[in-house]
C-alpha cells in the first residue's frame, strides 16, 4: 500500500462565528484522483485554498510528500499546482509570456522547450502570441490547465477545469488528465458541478456538506448507499437536505 | 470624501507653507527655479518609488493574478523584492524624461546638485519604499475599497517632507514629526547644497539612519499582515 501523497487531518476553518470547514480528514494516494463534491458554500474552495497556502487553518494539519505545509510552505508549493476558473493571469501579457513568468516563478530549466510542449498538448499554437485579455474563456480555461501542468506538479487542485470548454476540448483535456496519471503518477484533487465527469473521472469522491464530510467512496458506493439511480441525484437529495 | 476634504486640505496646507515661506524670505531666496523644479524633479523620485511598489500590487489584482503567486513557492520578501526592483525601473524612467524636459523647456540642470545627488536620490528611493510597502499591506488588509490609497498616501507625507520650503516654516510640533521624515531630511539636505551654505552630511545621515529603520519596520509589518490576511482568508478576496 503506498504512502498518501497528501494527507490531512482534522482540518478546521473558521471565520469568526462562522465554521466552513469543520474537522476533516482525507488524504490522496500517488496516482489517485479523488473528487470533492458539495453544493456551494460546502467548503470545497475553502479547503483547496488552505491546501495551496493561501488560507491558515484555524485546527488540523496539512502534510504532502511527508511535510508539514505550515513549515514546509515553499518545498511543498514547488511540487503542486492548481488551475481555477475564477483565477487569471496578467492581462497584458500573451500567453507565450504567461508562461515564461511561471516557469520563472518555479525555478525551471529549459523554459523553451516545455513552453512549446505544452503549448502543443494544450492545442494553443493558434494564440501563443496573442494577448491574454483577448482570449475567449475557454482559451483561458486552456490557459490556465496548461499554466498548472507546465510545472510537472506531483499533486494538482483542479477547480471546475472544464468548466466553459467546449465538449471536443472538455474531452481531450479528460483524456490528457488520465494519461498524465497513468504515466507520471499524478495525484489530483478534482471538484465539478458536472456528476457525468466526477464519475468518470475521479478514484474516489468526498462529499462536503456544511463544511463536514458526509459521505466518502468511490461513486458507485455512494450512489448506492444514499439508494439513488446516480451521483446526480444524490448530489440533488444532500443539497436539498441543506 | 477624498475629493471633498482630504486633497483640498492637503493643497491648502502645502500652498499655505510655501506662502508663508515666500512672505518670510522675500526676495532672499537664492535661485528660486532652481530650488523649485529641483525639489519637483527629487519630490517624483519618491513618488514613483512608492508607485512602482504599490501598483505592482494593484496590476495583480486587477488581472486576478494574486493566487498564481501566492500560491507558488514565491516568498512574501522575493515578491517585495521583485517590486523594488519594478520601482526603480520605474524611478528610472521617469527620471529621465524629467530631467530632460527640465532641460529643454527650463534650461534646467538637476546636475547642479552634484554628487550628492546619488545619496539624495537613493534615499528619495528608500522613502517611496516605505510608503509603498505600507500602502500594499494596507490595500491588503482592506482589500480594492483601499486602493484609492495608491495615489493618495504619500501626498499626505509631503507637507513634512518640506520639498518646497525648509523645516523652519512648519510650526514647531510639526518640525518634530517632519525630523522623523527621512524625505524631510534630504530636501533639507539639497537646499543645504544649493545654498552652498553647509554640508547636507548630517541630514543625509539622519535620512540613511530613518530609511534603514522604518524599512524594516514595514518589511517586518508587511509580513506580519500577510500572515493575518492568510488567517482571516482575505488574500483570496482581494479583488473578487
Amino acid at each position: 500500500m503506498s504512502k498518501p501523497v497528501l494527507q490531512v487531518e482534522h482540518l478546521v476553518k473558521q471565520f469568526g462565528e462562522f465554521v466552513a470547514v469543520n474537522d476533516i480528514s482525507f488524504n490522496i494516494k500517488p496516482g489517485e484522483i479523488l473528487g470533492l463534491l458539495g453544493p456551494n458554500g460546502a467548503g470545497k474552495t475553502t479547503t483547496i485554498q488552505m491546501l495551496l497556502g493561501l488560507v491558515t487553518p484555524t485546527a488540523g494539519s496539512i502534510q504532502m510528500f511527508g511535510l508539514d505545509l505550515a513549515t514546509d510552505r515553499e518545498a511543498i508549493l514547488q511540487q503542486v499546482n492548481f488551475s481555477s476558473t475564477y483565477v487569471s493571469m496578467p492581462q497584458a501579457l500573451t500567453v507565450e509570456e504567461n508562461l515564461w513568468v511561471i516557469a520563472r516563478l518555479y525555478g525551471l530549466s529549459q523554459i523553451q522547450q516545455r513552453v512549446d510542449g505544452i503549448v502543443k498538448r494544450f492545442e494553443m499554437g493558434d494564440f501563443r502570441h496573442k494577448v491574454t485579455r483577448k482570449l475567449s474563456s475557454g482559451q483561458s480555461t486552456r490557459l490556465g490547465l496548461a499554466k498548472a501542468f507546465l510545472t510537472e506538479p506531483k499533486i494538482l487542485f483542479l477547480d471546475e477545469p472544464t468548466a466553459s470548454l467546449d465538449p471536443d476540448i472538455a474531452q481531450k483535456i479528460r483524456s490528457f488528465l488520465k494519461e498524465e496519471r497513468r504515466s507520471s503518477g499524478l495525484s489530483v484533487l478534482y471538484t465539478s458541478h458536472n456528476m457525468h465527469e466526477m464519475e468518470e473521472m475521479t478514484d474516489r469522491i468526498i462529499f462536503l456538506q456544511r463544511g463536514k464530510i458526509v459521505a466518502e467512496g468511490t461513486a458507485k458506493e455512494i450512489v448506492a448507499r444514499f439508494g439513488q439511480a446516480d451521483l446526480e441525484e444524490v448530489f440533488v437529495k444532500l443539497a436539498r437536505e441543506e | 470624501m477624498m475629493e471633498i476634504f482630504y486633497w483640498p486640505f492637503l493643497d491648502l496646507v502645502i500652498w499655505g507653507f510655501i506662502t508663508v515661506y515666500l512672505m518670510k524670505f522675500q526676495g532672499q531666496i537664492p535661485g528660486a527655479v532652481t530650488f523649485f523644479l529641483g525639489a519637483l524633479i527629487l519630490w517624483d523620485v519618491l513618488f514613483r518609488a512608492q508607485q512602482g511598489i504599490t501598483i505592482s500590487f494593484l496590476e495583480e489584482i486587477w488581472s486576478r493574478n494574486l493566487m498564481n503567486l501566492f500560491a507558488s513557492p514565491l516568498k512574501p520578501s522575493e515578491f517585495l523584492a521583485a517590486t523594488m526592483v519594478m520601482s526603480v525601473l520605474k524611478v528610472m524612467a521617469v527620471s529621465v524624461v524629467m530631467v530632460v524636459c527640465a532641460g529643454l523647456f527650463y534650461s534646467y540642470n538637476i546636475f547642479v546638485i552634484g554628487m550628492w545627488l546619488v545619496p539624495f536620490v537613493l534615499n528619495l528611493v528608500m522613502t517611496g519604499w516605505i510608503i509603498g510597502v505600507l500602502t500594499t499591506a494596507l490595500i491588503m488588509r482592506f482589500g480594492q475599497e483601499a486602493e484609492v490609497l495608491a495615489w493618495s498616501m504619500v501626498f499626505l507625507f509631503q507637507p513634512i517632507s518640506c520639498v518646497f520650503y525648509p523645516m523652519e516654516v512648519l510650526p514647531r510640533w510639526l518640525q518634530a514629526i517632519a525630523w522623523m521624515n527621512p524625505a524631510a531630511h534630504v530636501f533639507e539636505g539639497m537646499r543645504a547644497v544649493l545654498n552652498a551654505s553647509v554640508s547636507p552630511i548630517v541630514h543625509l545621515a539622519w535620512a540613511t539612519g530613518l530609511n534603514l529603520v522604518f524599512l524594516g519596520l514595514v518589511v517586518a509589518g508587511f509580513h506580519w499582515m500577510f500572515e493575518l490576511c492568510r488567517e482571516r482568508g482575505l488574500l483570496v478576496r482581494i479583488g473578487e
